[in-house]
């Protein structure tokens, strides 16, 4: 007679308690909670910010948006030179960084260089990314603005007509800030657009050159095409960056309450404004300052959301 | 005469006609072709440029000011000797404490959601697409956010308000990294799990997150590292202090802070300070670098 092995056991037991199914249904729902809170996180911030600019926002209204008067004294607040500013430096910014980014993406996502050359440059150009915003910004006092002040009194005086350089540089302003924040967001920059110039089929760049096209050829005319909308994703979170970026900028704009044409006068930003102000400001000028943070909050928002919405299609391409 | 159709008298052989199907150095696409090759080495050194000259200024500035007293001293009145920031760096270390007390295990409990329970969903792809938006919110923005609810609430600037300032910075991070690692562990390990009668609790703590464990360690690193940088969420939630902590509930001092402060004086020996500080900022956040590098490259 054959013993099956279970025979003198207890029976096994085939469901589990029901406290233990309750447990873990309840880490499941525990975890559920927490990816909530990211959700809830952005309304919180956007809530919050948006009740404390009420005073500020029902006394100005849209009016705070294209008036120029900042006076804690006569509690009078509106930002029109520190969005202006906000918008012009990080402009200039793409307009300095995008161009050498892309290229430094080509360089990165060809075959100019053996990979093991390669792979300490992609450190490199990472590890720009990672250092901290206000050591940027201490550079850029002690360093850049040395630097800059003396090419720019070139440039005032030959091309002083031009209404962009039509102020003699003194030191800080505008066009140390774009430099700047080209500097930080060439990293976001390359990184993005050769992740999306290396997702590029192979088999494009074969055909390419089976017709004999040469590299260049292939990459103008295949390659930047085939991956153009990842390119404009990574230059719109780069926009988004450096429309936001604090520190460096507020350590070398000058931070002038003016809207000047002149990229060698001084301004301020939206976040240079909040960073001077914040901490010694009280009642209606800290309503003011959090209404200036929903605006920022707003624009930010605006070009993330598109830049997220753009990579995204790229993603699923 | 025995040659092909495309060769002339002066080349019938083979070889001529390789000749003639090589590039001339001379013509439009080539030239065209070499110009652009040199730009994007062009660009590749200007984007080295400024990454070096920053190096270079932190380390020889910095450098010249490094000692053990940077540590175990105060910040010094303008125009004294010596002096250091020992308790900003306590304090950055205080409150990149509080805010990975809070972020890490927060950011893995959601990915764990997001990876194992809801992977693939709507929900999921929402969630995904809105820490994304979260991670691209200025961290200024964030601060202004603390400071409207805890600074507001509690009453006084603190190392509390600066840690969760600090956190919702961290916690984008932190999910998008770790449900990326989550999602690498195979398929396989998770049905061996549940095989063997593990619970979803069972699978998720003893399988899949001690195999996901290196990448997650690697995007925790690279969340502290950023946050032990971050200055503009602090300026107006932990403010600054003079002196050594007392506790987590009033104003702190931090080393990002004591260089944005430092940087603008016009006092020399409290400038030097500044660059020593950053020093130290950068050395943490390379260390971090390659450290998380490390962790990855070992597994």
């Amino acid at each position: 007679m054959v013993v099956s092995p279970n025979q003198n056991n207890e029976p096994m037991q085939r469901h589990r308690s029901s406290l233990s199914r309750n447990l873990d249904a309840a880490f499941v729902w525990l975890t559920g909670g927490f990816a909530s809170l990211i959700a809830f996180l952005l309304i919180a911030i956007a809530i919050r910010v948006g009740v404390d600019a009420s005073p500020a926002i029902a006394k100005f209204g849209l009016g705070f948006l294209f008036e120029s008067r900042w006076d804690p004294v006569k509690d009078i607040y509106s930002a029109f030179p520190q969005i202006y500013g906000t918008i012009v430096s990080s402009f200039l910014a793409l307009l300095l960084a995008v161009p050498v980014g892309i290229g430094v993406a080509i360089f990165l996502s060809e075959d100019f260089i053996p990979e093991k050359i390669q792979r300490p440059v992609i450190f490199l150009v990472e590890l720009l990314a990672a250092i901290p915003s206000v050591v940027y910004g201490l550079w850029g006092i002690f360093v850049l603005i040395p630097v800059l002040r003396d090419m720019g009194k070139g440039v005032h005086q030959s091309l002083g007509w031009l209404p962009f350089f039509s102020t003699s540089p003194s030191g800080p302003g505008m066009y140390v800030a774009g430099i700047i924040l080209a500097i930080m967001i060439l990293p976001i920059i390359t990184a993005i657009s050769r992740d999306a110039l290396v997702a590029v089929p192979i088999e494009l760049r074969q055909a390419a050159y089976g017709l004999g096209a040469t590299r260049w050829e292939t990459i103008f005319k295949i390659i930047l095409p085939a991956a153009f909308s990842g390119v404009i994703g990574g230059i719109m979170l780069a926009l988004g960056r450096a429309m936001g970026e604090t520190m460096a900028v507020t350590m070398v704009i000058g931070n002038a309450n003016k809207a000047s044409i002149s990229l060698f006068d001084q301004g301020s930003t939206v976040s240079s404004l909040l960073a001077n102000q914040f901490a010694e400001a009280s009642g209606l000028q800290v309503s003011s300052l959090m209404y200036a943070a929903i605006v920022l909050f707003v624009l930010t928002l605006v070009v993330n959301i598109l830049a997220q919405v753009v990579v995204q299609r790229v993603n699923r391409i | 005469m025995n040659s092909t159709p495309f060769s002339t008298p002066e080349d019938s052989s083979s070889q001529g006609l390789i000749n003639r199907l090589k590039r001339q150095p001379s013509s439009p696409r080539t030239l065209f072709n070499s110009v652009m090759t040199i730009i994007v080495f062009v660009c590749a050194a200007i984007a080295i440029v400024p990454l070096v000259a920053v190096l270079w200024y932190v380390l020889e500035k910095g450098g010249s000011r490094l000692s053990l007293d940077l540590f175990t001293q105060l910040p010094p009145p303008p125009n004294t000797v010596g002096g250091g920031f020992g308790n900003a760096f306590i304090g950055t270390l205080m409150t990149v404490g509080i805010g990975s007390a809070i972020a890490i295990p927060c950011g893995i409990l959601a990915a764990i959601f997001l990876s194992e329970f809801a992977a693939g969903t709507r929900l999921a792809s929402w969630i995904g697409f809105l820490t994304n938006v979260l991670s691209g919110v200025p961290s200024i923005v964030v601060g202004v956010f603390a400071y409207s609810l805890v600074v507001l609430t509690t009453g006084s600037f603190s190392a509390i308000a600066g840690g969760f300032a600090l956190a919702v910075l961290m916690l984008p991070i932190i999910v998008r990294t770790a449900t990326e690692s989550l999602a690498l562990v195979p398929q396989e390990a998770r049905q061996a799990a549940v095989g063997l009668g593990a619970t979803r609790f069972q699978t998720v703590a003893r399988v899949v997150l001690p195999a996901a464990l290196p990448p997650i360690l690697t995007g925790v690193m690279l969340a502290v590292a950023r946050a032990s940088g971050e200055t503009a969420p602090l300026i107006f939630t932990a403010l600054f202090n003079n002196f050594w902590p007392k506790g987590v509930s009033e104003p702190i001092a931090t080393l990002s802070v004591l260089v944005f402060n430092f940087a603008t004086t016009p006092y020399k020996n409290q400038q030097e300070l500044a660059a020593a500080g950053s020093l130290i900022l950068v050395l943490m956040v390379t260390i971090a670098s390659i450290g998380s590098r490390l962790i990855v490259k070992r597994k």
